[in-house]
């Protein structure tokens, strides 16, 4: 029997609000999986904290939701340890951006087999609504009642900057759109970014469904975009203050981290044979004599 | 003819103190010796003064000594600094070309070796560490032919030219010191070693060592002294076992990346020092919450803060124990010597598999980088146990059940699936969870939860919590110790013997959970309790008193200069303990 997107269903009801964005992006990669056909056992998702964060819980395959900002190195691990996982991290933009944003940077550039998705609504949702580092100047939350007065990241810029090789992002809104996104993304042979505009329906009554509509350029109406050049990426990117949706920019040359690895392993090394033989033994005893 | 023998050479960082201490110490453990090594150097990589103290003997020991019988110089600071470290009668064999002085020549004799000049003559100044060799070999009466295989396996790859010349640097060196001295002096003449070939490491190459016999496959860490050479090691090594070290951005990253990777079913870890652990908090507290295997080495150096990264100190004990909110099941084992570090390693991630959790291997320092000889490891004694990991044929599960990951066992540990595998789904969460692993707040189930990973390590295995010598019953004298110093208490405690104090000596092993009950017998039996630690607070003797009690015997032998402790040191605080008691 095929996989369909039911098979990646489990019983637990979500604890989002209703309306929230985050269901969108569950239903995304329920169906994403579906349609790449991979089995609930191939696949794990490693997940932050945060509303967002809660999303391994709410699919039905292996899933993983560890400590605040963390998500990116415990996926990295378990993809190093286990190559022919399809491995996916997810969070939120507090948890990607803020706490773990080092991690962030960095898993881009080490380019690692692992899709990350992130769940951005430009506001902390589950601690009631603080601003975070994709929230607007002059927006008011709890922690900035007078309006934030630091500036937001770029993050798609950012990603270029650091050497990403799969940069894409969506919106709740766009089931279809997003679906195709992380599909793309989960193919992609390295690490591969998507930010997803996930509104806060209960803390962010500025950045919402509304808004974006209005205001998101989508990347399929703008004449011969090529996603293939950087250059070009940045511009548009710079142009519409990072507001765009589709696939940014994807580098299919550059190899993966688990292709470049001096000596790593092809097979999965958690199904490798752990025991040293006695001759090897010897041999790693011998360097010290 | 003496049976053991102190030898330093001391200078700038940079400048070939430490190629001149291993060509020095490779033909004497060759030739059978049993050797302990100490370095002393700074933070900074070149300059500042660095030296190399390495102490020999025809029987096995495990720590440094309290004098220095050979000083060898390649600058006056060397002298000016070590002078006092020098026994009566030593000697000081210095270069000509800084016109060394001696301080004081009732107490050393200065032996003058042109070890610039030779070396410049037979071509580059580079080889003035040979000559240096070689004059410290005259001295011993070390037959220079020991030299000649170890000379090539080091050169060899640079051409019988360089080989032929350092070999006549170690021989112009000798010559001119017998020449000096009139040959090979008895008082520094060694009988001869017992010929039995050893290993001659640090306690960090066990440790690695120790990783590769366990079947780690990958190790995400970040750089710190002094841990580096554990990452150094297993870059090398990994690859060649399909493995791989991953330069992680931080300790957090290094943590949860070993997390990742122990939760996808590879044996993977993390090796770090005190600033690296203090990151990592919360990261084993996610390992101990979901269960997940782990293993972290914690090199300790001195703290607080940046504190003194280049030194010897055991003040990370407390924060191994409890570093992390909230209660979890954890272990926490110390090592005291190199073999033990190197098996411990291989136990480390058996307990951590078997028991599912976090597991901290505490060194120090010393431990750590000190070199030693040490008996060939023992392959038969490498055992390889994952304890309730599932193999593939499971039995079909309810969807939307899941498989019962956290399922509440009579022993606490519940069987443990890979992702990957058919059947064996389920979640993992740091949130409070159900058998199945799914969130659950409900007060029943947290109680039943917390109770069961608490239960894991009621009866945890472990072969020797205690290491106890104890042949008298009723002991003036109960010495406790970890890590590294056991070598300086079991010298300080023959001394105080053969003065008629009886003495037991227990080393600790397992830190935590507190082999109380192993302790309890030997405290209640001795007049007096020593606990001898390298940190301010006596951490350990706190231990002590909270898990078997005895405050009112117990005293602390404390020290928090960055230096190792010597024997002397020890025996002399001890010997204060009895005296002052006797007299009250
Ligand atoms: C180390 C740590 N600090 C703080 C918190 C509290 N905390 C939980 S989620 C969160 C931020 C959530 O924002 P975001 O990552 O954007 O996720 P969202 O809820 O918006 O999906 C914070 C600060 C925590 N769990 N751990
Ligand atoms: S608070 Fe905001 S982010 Fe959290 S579940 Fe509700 S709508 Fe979603
Ligand atoms: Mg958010």
């Amino acid at each position: 029997m095929p996989v369909t997107f039911k098979d990646f269903r489990n019983k637990v009801r979500p604890n989002w609000c209703p309306g929230c964005g985050d269901f969108s992006v569950q239903a995304s990669i329920q169906r994403a999986a579906a349609n790449l056909g991979l089995t609930p056992d191939s696949l794990a998702i490693i997940s932050g904290i945060g509303c967002s964060g809660r999303i391994s819980g709410y699919i039905n395959s292996y899933g993983f939701h560890g400590i605040h900002g963390r998500a990116l190195p415990i996926a990295q691990g378990v993809k190093m340890g286990n190559r022919d996982l399809t491995v996916i991290a997810a969070g939120g933009d507090g948890d990607g951006f803020a706490i773990g944003m080092g991690h962030t940077i960095h898993a881009i550039r080490r380019n690692i087999d692992i899709t990350y998705i992130v769940m951005d609504n430009q506001i902390y949702g589950l601690t009631k609504g603080q601003t975070s580092p994709r929230s607007d100047m002059g927006f008011k939350t709890k922690s900035t009642p007078a309006g934030s007065v630091e500036s937001p990241l770029s993050i798609m810029e950012m990603a270029l900057t650091a050497g990403a090789t799969f940069v894409a992002q969506g919106f709740s809104s766009d089931l279809k759109d997003l679906t195709s996104l992380i599909e793309q993304g989960i193919q992609h042979q390295g690490f591969s970014l998507i930010n997803v505009f996930s509104p806060c329906v209960t803390y962010n009554k500025v950045n919402t469904y509304d808004w974006f509509k209005e205001h998101l350029i989508d990347l399929n109406d703008i004449e011969d975009y090529d996603p293939h050049n950087r250059v070009a990426a940045m511009q548009t990117l710079m142009a519409h203050n990072g507001l765009v949706k589709g696939l940014i920019y994807q580098d299919n040359e550059k190899k993966s981290y688990q292709d470049i690895a001096p000596g790593y392993s092809q097979e999965p090394l958690a199904d490798t044979n752990i025991q040293l033989t006695e001759d090897q033994f010897k041999a790693l005893v011998g360097e010290f004599m | 003819m003496i049976n053991q023998l102190s030898w330093k050479v001391g200078g700038q960082q940079g400048e070939g103190i430490e190629s001149t201490g291993e060509i020095f110490a490779k033909a004497l453990y060759r030739l059978g010796y049993h050797l302990y090594g100490y370095r002393h150097f700074s933070s900074r990589i070149k300059g500042g003064h660095t030296n190399n103290k390495i102490r020999v003997s025809t029987e096995k020991i495990r720590s440094v000594s309290d004098d220095l019988d050979i000083l060898v110089a390649f600058d006056q600071e060397t002298i000016d600094v070590n002078f006092e470290e020098l026994r009566q009668g030593g000697i000081i064999i210095a270069d000509e070309k800084f016109k060394p002085v001696n301080p004081d020549d009732t107490k050393a004799k200065l032996c003058v070796v042109p070890f610039t000049k030779i070396a410049t003559e037979l071509g580059t100044s580079l080889m003035k560490n040979m000559v240096a060799v070689g004059a410290s070999s005259a001295a011993l009466g070390i037959p220079l032919e020991n030299y000649h295989p170890i000379v090539k396996e080091i050169f060899g790859r640079k051409g019988d030219k360089v080989v032929e010349s350092n070999i006549q640097a170690i021989e112009k060196g000798a010559e001119y010191f017998n020449r000096e001295a009139g040959g090979p002096i008895d008082d520094f003449t060694l009988a001869p070693g017992d010929g039995k070939q050893r290993m001659y490491m640090i306690g960090n190459d066990a440790i690695a060592m120790g990783a590769i016999a366990a079947g780690v496959r990958i190790m995400s860490a970040y750089p710190i002294t002094p841990a580096s050479e554990i990452m150094e090691y297993l870059i090398d090594k990994l690859p060649k076992f399909g493995g791989t070290v991953i330069q992680t951005e931080d300790e957090i990253a290094a943590a949860t990346m070993a997390i990742g990777a122990n939760y996808s079913g590879v044996r993977a870890f993390t090796a770090s020092a005190g600033p690296g652990l203090s990151l990592m908090a919360e990261s084993i507290g996610l390992a101990g919450m979901t269960e997940t295997p782990l293993v972290v080495v914690d090199t300790q150096r001195g703290g607080p803060s940046t504190g003194l990264p280049t030194k010897q100190e055991q003040s990370d004990i407390m924060a191994m124990i409890y570093g992390t909110h909230g209660e979890i099941p954890k272990v926490v084992m110390a090592p005291s010597t190199v073999e033990e570090a190197f098996y411990d390693m291989v136990e480390a991630f058996n307990i951590a598999e078997e028991y599912q959790c976090p597991v901290i291997l505490l060194s120090d320092l010393q431990l750590s980088l000190g070199k030693q000889s040490v008996d060939p490891f023992d392959y038969n004694r490498i055992e390889i146990r994952r304890g309730k990991l599932m193999n593939e044929s499971l039995p079909e599960i309810d969807k939307n059940e899941g498989f019962k990951r956290y399922e509440n066992t009579p022993d606490g540990i519940s069987p443990r699936t890979l992702p990957g595998m058919k059947n064996g789904l389920h979640h993992v969460t740091g949130v409070e969870h159900a058998e199945t692993g799914k969130p659950s707040e409900t007060a029943d189930n947290r109680k039943v939860q917390m109770d069961k990973r608490l239960r894991k390590l009621r009866h945890l295995k472990f072969e020797t919590p205690v290491h106890i010598d104890a042949k008298h019953e009723r002991p003036d004298l109960l010495l406790i110790g970890i890590g590294s110093t056991r070598g300086a208490i079991e010298e300080a405690m023959m001394r105080l013997e053969n003065e008629g104090v009886s003495v037991n000596h227990a080393h600790i092993r397992l830190l935590h959970p507190f082999p109380a009950e192993e302790m309890k017998p030997l405290i209640e039996k001795a007049r007096h309790v020593v606990v001898i630690e390298q940190n301010a607070t006596g951490q350990l003797a706190g231990l002590v008193k909270l898990n078997v009690g005895g405050r009112d015997k117990i005293s602390s032998v404390l020290k928090y200069d960055g230096n190792p402790f010597k024997p002397a040191e020890v025996y002399k605080e001890c010997k204060g303990v009895v005296s002052h008691a006797s007299h009250v």
